[in-house]
């Protein structure tokens, strides 16, 4: 529907203020159609706030423009409440009101077998909920996925089928995304551009350019010393 | 003979509105919300029993004042909702006793359906038929927000719409309830069908249907009993809904 090159998100001077806190602050980009965004910060700052402002779930200043018409896929980063409900994994979809593709084709693309349609949602690893998560995110056929820390609470082994997942959706899929982590491996994996969060934009612009060492120095503070520490 | 029928035909309609609101209440860790809100009616009801009027349109202003209150009283404060909770029903059971006249305590407390009388009862059936009808075509949304509020706004539902709607039925069926078990067990009446279910079932379609027909079936029975044995209706419904949870805590999942 829309052409490589045109933008189908922009956010200029974004303000979020959370009971009188500012979360974020002076936030301006511009996405799109194909971009895969990483938005990279540490614990706190304000990564999902920004993608929870772009749904539209929060108060905020400044302007969040998406382009007419663009269908959008939200992945969350762990949904505690589900499990307390019976819920098969097909009556999840049906919760859903414009599913456009068959469940259990999107559960095979995910890698997931056709018969896991029947199965309590409760019964899964985390790892397999988040392919369920991700498949019904797809279900609506959104030409833009947003994803909040896809390998949060994947054991390791796991974030490379993560990895390995997102890539071929994006091959095949034409996906644009936004993928929020603080996972620097997903930068280099995936993305064509990097936003880095930490109340206000750090930097920003393709992976090499804007990840220099004094870039996450300022954006990570210690935490990345610390880490570079532990490997001598 | 009449008033057995009345009082089965309340019963069911009630105690099947109940459970099935529970489903979503229990998913949400609502349940017990309904237990203060129940208490907050306490005062209505005791004017009403003064005034002779049904105990359910007594009921209804208190607990919809009550839902403001708390909403209220959060905007302004920092306190946990549970915290002003505890103070706007005390306050409620406070008043009540003040109002309540000794001898009809117990129908306050406990409920007393055989009083439902013809009018009270198309009060009921028409009150939770309406309860149905509305949770069955806001249920997947309702779902949805419970899961998610903002796995919900992503897929372009009006949450906040949804909670005020999600807040009046629970509102109302408070207001029902109480005519059946009274201003202490109504928390039971959402609750205990809609978790002896949930050990059961395997997914969505046989949760609801259980917990509705548990809360139907605990309520006929519980007035049948009640009719036989001369004890009051409400603690035996909630006391055939404690069994049949004991019952299929050994299939729980």
């Amino acid at each position: 529907m829309t052409n490589d090159g045109e933008p189908v998100l922009e956010v200029s001077d974004l303000k979020v203020t959370l009971e009188g806190q500012t979360v974020l602050d002076h936030i301006s980009f511009a996405v799109r159609r194909g971009e895969v965004w990483t938005i990279l910060g540490p614990n706190g700052a304000g990564k999902t706030v920004l993608l929870r402002a772009l749904l539209g779930a929060l108060p905020y200043r400044g302007s969040i423009a998406w382009k007419a018409g663009v269908r959008i896929g939200y992945v969350p980063q762990r949904l505690p409440y589900i499990r307390n409900i019976p819920l098969s994994v097909a009556e999840f979809f049906a919760l859903k009101s414009n599913v456009r593709s068959g469940v259990d084709e999107l559960l095979r693309a995910v890698g997931l077998g056709a018969e896991a349609g029947k199965r309590r949602i409760g019964d899964f690893s985390s790892g397999q909920f988040q392919r369920i998560l991700i498949a019904w995110a797809l279900a609506s056929d959104p030409d833009v996925l947003l994803f909040d820390e896809p390998t949060a609470g994947i054991d390791i082994g796991g974030e490379e089928t993560v990895y390995a997942l997102l890539a071929q959706l994006k091959r095949t899929r034409n996906l644009t995304m936004l993928i929020v982590t603080h996972d620097l491996a997903m930068v280099h994996r995936l993305s064509s551009m990097v936003l880095c969060l930490n109340r206000q934009a750090v930097c920003m612009g393709p992976p090499l350019a804007a990840l220099t060492p004094e870039n996450l120095e300022r954006l990570f503070g210690r935490e990345v010393s610390v880490y570079e520490h532990k490997h001598e | 003979m009449e008033s057995l029928l009345l009082s089965l035909v309340a019963g069911m309609s009630i105690g099947g509105a109940a459970a099935y609101l529970g489903t979503l209440m229990l998913s949400r860790r609502m349940a017990l919300v309904a237990g203060p809100l129940g208490h907050l009616t306490l005062p209505g009801i005791a004017l009403a029993l003064v005034w002779g009027l049904d105990v359910s349109v007594g009921a209804f202003p208190f607990v919809i004042a009550g839902v403001v209150a708390i909403w209220w009283l959060e905007t302004r404060t920092k306190l946990p909702m549970e915290a002003l909770t505890a103070l706007v029903f005390s306050s409620g059971v406070a008043v009540a006793f003040l109002l309540l006249p000794m001898e009809q305590a117990e129908t306050a407390l406990v409920g007393d359906i055989s009083r439902a009388g013809l009018y009270g009862t198309a009060l009921s059936v028409v009150a939770s038929l309406a309860i149905v009808v509305t949770l069955r075509r806001a249920y997947s949304k309702l779902v949805l927000a419970n899961i998610s509020e903002d796995l919900a706004t992503a897929e372009g539902i009006a949450v906040r719409r949804y909670n005020l709607l999600y807040l009046f039925l629970i509102a109302v069926i408070v207001a029902l309830g109480v005519k059946m078990v009274g201003g202490l067990l109504t928390a039971a009446l959402v609750a205990i069908p809609a978790a002896a279910a949930r050990n059961v079932a395997r997914n969505l379609e046989q949760y609801t249907l259980g917990a509705t027909a548990i809360g139907v079936a605990s309520a006929v029975l519980g007035v049948v009993l009640a009719h036989v044995t001369g004890f009051p209706a409400g603690p035996l419904i909630i006391l055939i809904g404690a069994a049949t949870f004991l019952l299929t805590l050994p299939f729980a999942r």
